[in-house]
């Protein structure tokens, strides 16, 4: 009986190699490890076999059914690795096509900007402050040290806005802000009012849009954003500017970057300044960015001329101040090589999305 | 202003390179904005330069000062010469056509011989025909004659774009002299900032090089020799109005004669940018050039004239009501009556400080002259010189403020040039009335006052030094202070706390901003006033950024039209009813805009051309004239809009569907929730002048109207460039919506017990709203109700005609425990009971 067993066991496993899918194995379960198999019903020919042969034959007989069974299993796994391994390669992508489009929203270069730029401030203990777009002419000019005629009208042409009732000859009242500057007022009127006879010490920073009768031209435009700057205290010196500004220009454009300061005008400030960084492009070495210069214009500033001071509530000979102003869209312009201002107000989505 | 940097250097000894020159004067606050080369060696290498760069340096050994010994007919062209040109070495045929040597064909030997500048071959020039371009002379043949070099032009040369002529130099040039030692020169462009009036002359310029090197300044000789009959009794002034007119003065020359001036003197103010015209109009422009002062030349006797042969009187007034002059260009002007005139008893003669009148002009016959140097009124002339349109060296340097105090050295250093150039006698003293002799500001100012403005303790002696360069008068007082008087050329330097930062910046300026030291702010940190509203207006851009929108910023400035254009009755309303501008740059940008919906559309339909799909945003002021006081409102507003695709197209899958009223609404909702706005916001059915009357909402924010929302009306949409998408827009307060953020916000409890989840259908008439069958069921279910998300909308045949379906999936839930099923049959009971109450709803079967 062992022999015909053994033989049995052989033939088993053979057709089990030639099993090739769940099915066939399935098949092959039954026939050889299914109740009605022979190795099953060994046990109960027992007693065919001599009685002293019994426990080596019964031995034998789970060797060779635990055999079989190790031998299915390792089989069914097989068969699973294969089929899993095949279910994989058919599930294989071409992960070269493109990935599904998200929606992204953004900010308009100028918001990210003026962001960038007052989140120094910030830091540096400045708060934002804003004010109207359309301004009198005293807040504009005259408060701001530029009376009727004064020469520095030149510098910046001016829309001004038609109000009832005044003459074709006279200088209208009301202008569309040519600068953040009257904001520079507004701001020190309203610290003072928290106590006219001490006021409290400022530092804000004024960003907005601006507006000047320019023809629309890729270097000019009627309308750009500038981020004003005003610290005033008791003890606010000409080297805090320079010192404040430098610091600024190195958290913006790079801790090395150099910075140099050259006397400039503006009717609001004295002594005014206006301050180049270092071209962040070339280094400093000249490319057509900087014409050569290894500079590049980004601001001007100043101590906040004593008439203004005044103007805004603040004794100057007991506060001192400094301001300063910049364009957002130049230096946009600067950082991502921009050519032509209009992009900014055009709004086209090719430009947007580059952001 | 131009400035030629030979003629600097008539008053100072300037040790240093061009370049290194104009980098002074830019750190002196005198930018130079370019540097034209005239001779002097330009730069071999341009960058890390901070101005431009043009113009030629002249080789010293091609391009030289020559004589012309003869001047000879060309055998085969009628319109050239043969010039003999002798150049220091050898003698030269050269072939010319310049029309200034004609007169001198076949004279002979010239003596004594003209002299010329000589270019020698291989010289490199300026290309004539070609502007910034350089040409080599090569040996070439004209019309037979061999030809290498050439007597130059002032083109050729970069001096001036005469092209015509040849230079002809004055008689004492040395022959054989490289040109560029005898006249090579460089001209510095400097812009002149309205608080540097004092540089308008090239002395100013000069003074601030001589303070920033502490070197001397070698003013010119003003001495005059008067040897003419004396001009008292032959010439009178009378000034009507010393505001306008603060000095006035004249002197006389006699028996000169009208001809070119010296060579140099033609060069000089060409560089600087002035038309040589004749000796005594030279004179006048050359001093003015040098100080600053404009003058101006009568012909006397014209005056004498017109005093019937009286001595003629000088007046200067206002201009009377439709009085009219011919000035000197021309032109017939009508004055306005703030207008100052010099005029004499026959009417005006010239408007002050602008422009002289033709009639007393000098001319080629003018025997006599008489020089005015006078001081207007800056405003006056501004005024005058703006509503004429007419801005002349003098008007510019007069509304900029001259000193009165140059009007002596001037008129007496013109005279003097008159006399030399051409010829004459200086009728001895002056005319000078000063009806209001200025007054040399003075401040008392101590080193610790500057200190507190600069941030650097100079010493009084330091202080003091770098005034007295710049001639102010330093005297120290007892008390540590210094007494400063201002020059008598300055009148920017004011008073008290005035002046002392006028003063603060000279010592920065000459002391070098560079060398300030750099400091961080100590002072005390300001107090918070409550300035939030930036940030919470960040805050609103964060989220619509967040949920997909592309922020755009467009003009404030727009038409009327523009905006009707947005509307379906496309009418536009009047300029009057918006905030105007007295003077647009263009005429569809007139008025600021009262809406930033059609600003939207526009920027949609210009995109619409690239992109299917838009989601924009913009969030800026409006403004709305008020009916008092003299500014309008500048409300912020918010306005989204929508169009095209919900996803951008992908390979795989179906294209996705447009969107639709519902995709804006849900932008909005969203927004809402993600602001943490303490109460949902509301929307009921509304009309809006540009949108799809069913399919438009009105906004609220509690219990304030926020705005509106919808689908952009058919009318309007075909008046823009879209395609078949619908183009969904909203236009809301931010104002509002900035003031309804909360400061702070409370968190529900995470629930500790599981929901009960059931969906259950309403049927009811199609006219009720979604919202109230959603508020039935809240207020039916009360607090258990933990979430109402509806799910379907159905009508169709299983429905009697007028209904609808509304499927409701329903979180029950409780604080505290499991709801058992009968908890949520009971809330269910409540909720069916409450919606067949308020809305008549049925529950489907
Ligand atoms: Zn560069």
């Amino acid at each position: 009986m062992l022999a015909e067993l053994e033989r049995l066991y052989q033939q088993a496993l053979s057709e089990l190699d030639a099993v090739t899918d769940a099915q066939a194995l399935q098949a092959w379960r039954v026939r050889h490890l299914g109740r009605k198999a022979p190795l099953m019903q060994a046990f109960g020919r027992m007693r065919e076999v001599p009685a002293e042969e019994r426990p080596r034959v019964g031995r034998r007989i789970n060797e060779l059914r635990d055999a079989l069974q190790q031998a299915y299993e390792a089989k069914a796994e097989a068969l699973r690795q294969a089929e899993l391994a095949r279910a994989l390669q058919e599930e294989r992508l071409d992960v070269t096509l493109p990935g599904r489009p998200r929606p992204y929203g953004r900010l308009h270069p100028t918001t990210r900007t003026i962001r960038e730029i007052v989140r120094i401030f910030q830091s540096m203990g400045f708060q934002v402050f804003t004010s109207r777009e359309v301004e009198t002419d005293e807040y504009n000019f005259q408060l701001l040290n530029i009376p009727p005629h004064h020469p520095a009208r030149d510098m910046q042409d001016t829309f001004y806005v038609a109000t009832p009732g005044v003459q074709a000859d006279e200088t209208p009242p009301v202008v569309l802000r040519t600068h953040t500057s009257p904001g520079q007022i507004h701001a020190m009127r309203r610290y003072a009012a928290q106590d006219p006879d001490n006021p409290p010490p400022i530092r804000v920073v004024l960003p907005g849009m601006v507006f000047r009768y320019e023809q629309i031209t890729t270097r000019s435009e009627i309308q750009f954003t500038q981020v004003e700057g005003l610290a005033v205290g008791r003890h606010i010196t000409f080297s805090d500017l320079k010192g404040t500004l430098t610091e600024w220009a190195r958290r913006m454009f790079g801790p090395q970057v150099r910075t140099r300061f050259r006397p400039s005008y503006f009717p609001f400030t004295e002594p005014s300044v206006e301050m180049d960084v270092e071209c962040f492009l070339c280094g400093g070495q000249g490319c057509p960015v900087c014409k050569y210069t290894g500079w590049l214009e980004v601001l001007g500033a100043g101590m906040v001329h004593p008439v203004v001071l005044r103007n805004g509530g603040y004794d100057p000979e007991r506060y001192s101040g400094f301001a300063f102003g910049m364009g957002p869209e130049r230096i946009t312009m600067l950082r991502h090589g921009i050519q032509d201002i209009r992009h900014f107000w055009r709004n086209d989505a090719r430009f947007l999305e580059q952001f | 202003m131009k400035v030629p940097v030979s003629w600097l250097k008539d008053y100072v000894d300037i040790p240093l390179t061009v370049e290194d020159l104009a980098r002074l004067l830019t750190s002196l606050g005198l930018e130079v904005e370019a540097v034209h080369y005239v001779g002097l060696p330009r730069p071999a290498d341009a960058t890390r330069l901070d101005f431009k760069v043009s113009g030629l340096g002249w080789e010293p050994d091609k391009i030289v000062v020559a004589e012309v010994r003869e001047v000879l007919p060309h055998p085969n062209a009628d319109r050239l010469v043969l010039a003999r040109v002798f150049d220091g070495e050898q003698e030269h045929q050269v072939v010319t056509g310049a029309p200034n040597l004609f007169a001198y064909k076949g004279q002979g030997p010239l003596t004594p011989p003209l002299k010329v500048a000589y270019a020698r071959e291989g010289a490199t020039l300026l290309d004539p025909y070609n502007p910034g371009q350089t040409l080599r002379l090569k040996r070439r043949k004209i019309r037979g004659i061999p030809s290498y070099s050439m007597v130059c032009s002032e083109k050729e040369l970069g001096i001036s774009d005469e092209h015509e002529g040849i230079i002809v130099l004055d008689p004492d040039a040395p022959t054989g002299t490289p040109l560029a030692d005898y006249m090579g020169d460089a001209v510095l462009d400097i812009a002149i900032t309205p608080n540097m009036a004092r540089a308008l002359g090239i002395i100013g310029v000069a003074r601030e090089v001589a303070a920033a090197l502490n070197l001397p300044l070698r003013l010119p000789d003003t001495a005059v020799v008067m040897e003419g009959p004396p001009i008292a009794g032959r010439a009178a002034v009378r000034i009507t109005d010393p505001e306008a007119n603060p000095r006035f003065a004249v002197g006389l020359i006699e028996d000169v004669t009208l001809g070119p001036s010296p060579y140099e003197i033609q060069r000089r103010l060409k560089l600087a940018g002035m038309r040589p015209i004749n000796n005594i109009v030279d004179a006048t422009n050359y001093v003015m050039l040098e100080w600053g002062e404009p003058l101006h030349a009568f012909d006397y006797d014209i005056l004498v004239q017109r005093a019937d042969g009286q001595p003629p009187t000088i007046i200067t007034r206002r201009a009377q009501p439709g009085e009219r002059l011919t000035t000197l260009d021309g032109e017939t002007r009508d004055l306005p009556p703030y207008a100052v005139l010099v005029t004499d008893t026959a009417g005006p003669l010239s408007i002050a400080g602008v422009m002289g009148g033709a009639e007393s002009e000098v001319r080629a016959t003018t025997r006599r002259v008489l020089l005015e140097a006078a001081v207007w009124d800056p405003i006056t002339i501004r005024r005058v010189s703006k509503a004429l349109k007419l801005t002349t060296e003098a008007a510019y340097r007069y509304q900029r403020g001259v000193h009165p105090a140059l009007v002596m050295p001037a008129l007496q250093r013109a005279l003097d040039l008159m006399r030399r150039w051409a010829g004459g006698v200086v009728a001895q003293g002056v005319v000078d009335v000063y009806p209001r002799p200025a007054r040399d500001t003075v401040n008392r100012i101590h080193p610790r006052d500057l200190s507190r403005l600069l941030g650097l303790d100079l010493p009084a002696a330091t202080i003091a030094d770098l005034l007295r360069r710049l001639d102010f008068r330093v005297r120290p007082l007892d008390d540590g202070r210094l007494e400063v008087t201002t020059p008598p050329h300055r009148l920017d330097i004011g008073e008290g706390v005035v002046g002392l930062a006028d003063l603060a910046e000279e010592v920065a300026r000459l002391y070098g901003y560079d060398r300030i030291p750099a400091t961080r702010l100590a002072d005390e940190l300001p107090p918070y006033i409550g300035l939030d509203r930036p940030q919470r207006e960040a805050a609103i851009k964060d989220a619509l950024v967040n949920l997909g929108l592309q922020e755009v910023v467009t003009y404030r400035l727009t038409a009327p039209e523009r905006e009707a254009r947005a509307t379906v009755s496309g009418q536009p309303r009047p300029d009057d009813a918006y905030v105007r501008l007295v003077n647009p740059i263009a005429h569809d940008r007139r008025v600021l805009r009262q809406s930033l919906l059609p600003n939207l559309l526009e920027v949609a339909e210009r995109n619409a051309r690239f992109v299917r799909r838009q989601a924009l945003f913009e969030m800026g002021p409006v403004f709305l004239p008020r009916a008092e006081g003299l500014l309008p409102d500048e409300p912020q507003r918010l306005a989204l809009l929508l169009t095209g695709p919900r996803e951008e197209p992908f390979w795989a899958g179906a294209a996705a569907d447009d969107m639709d009223f519902f995709d804006l609404k849900g932008v909005l909702e969203t927004l809402a929730r993600v602001l943490h706005l303490p109460e949902p916001l509301r929307f009921e059915p509304g009309e809006h002048p540009s949108l799809h009357p069913g399919k438009t909402a009105r906004v609220w924010l509690g219990a304030a109207e926020w705005g509106f929302v919808g689908e952009l009306h058919p009318e309007v949409k075909a008046r823009y460039d879209f395609g078949p998408a619908a183009v969904l827009v909203a236009e809301l307060d931010a104002c509002a919506l900035r003031d309804a953020l909360p400061d702070r916000y409370a968190l529900q409890p995470v629930p500790q017990f599981p929901p009960v989840i059931e969906d259950l259908a309403f049927v009811v008439d199609e006219a009720v709203p979604a919202a109230e069958v959603e508020a039935a069921i809240r207020a039916g279910g009360g607090a258990y109700v933990r979430s109402v998300v509806l799910f379907d909308v159905y009508r169709g045949p299983s429905l009697p005609a007028g209904k609808k379906s509304l499927a409701y999936r329903l979180a029950y839930q409780a604080p505290d425990r499991t709801l058992s099923d009968k908890d949520a049959a009971r809330i269910r009971k409540k909720i069916v009971k409450r919606v067949a109450r308020a809305v008549g709803g049925t529950l489907r079967g």
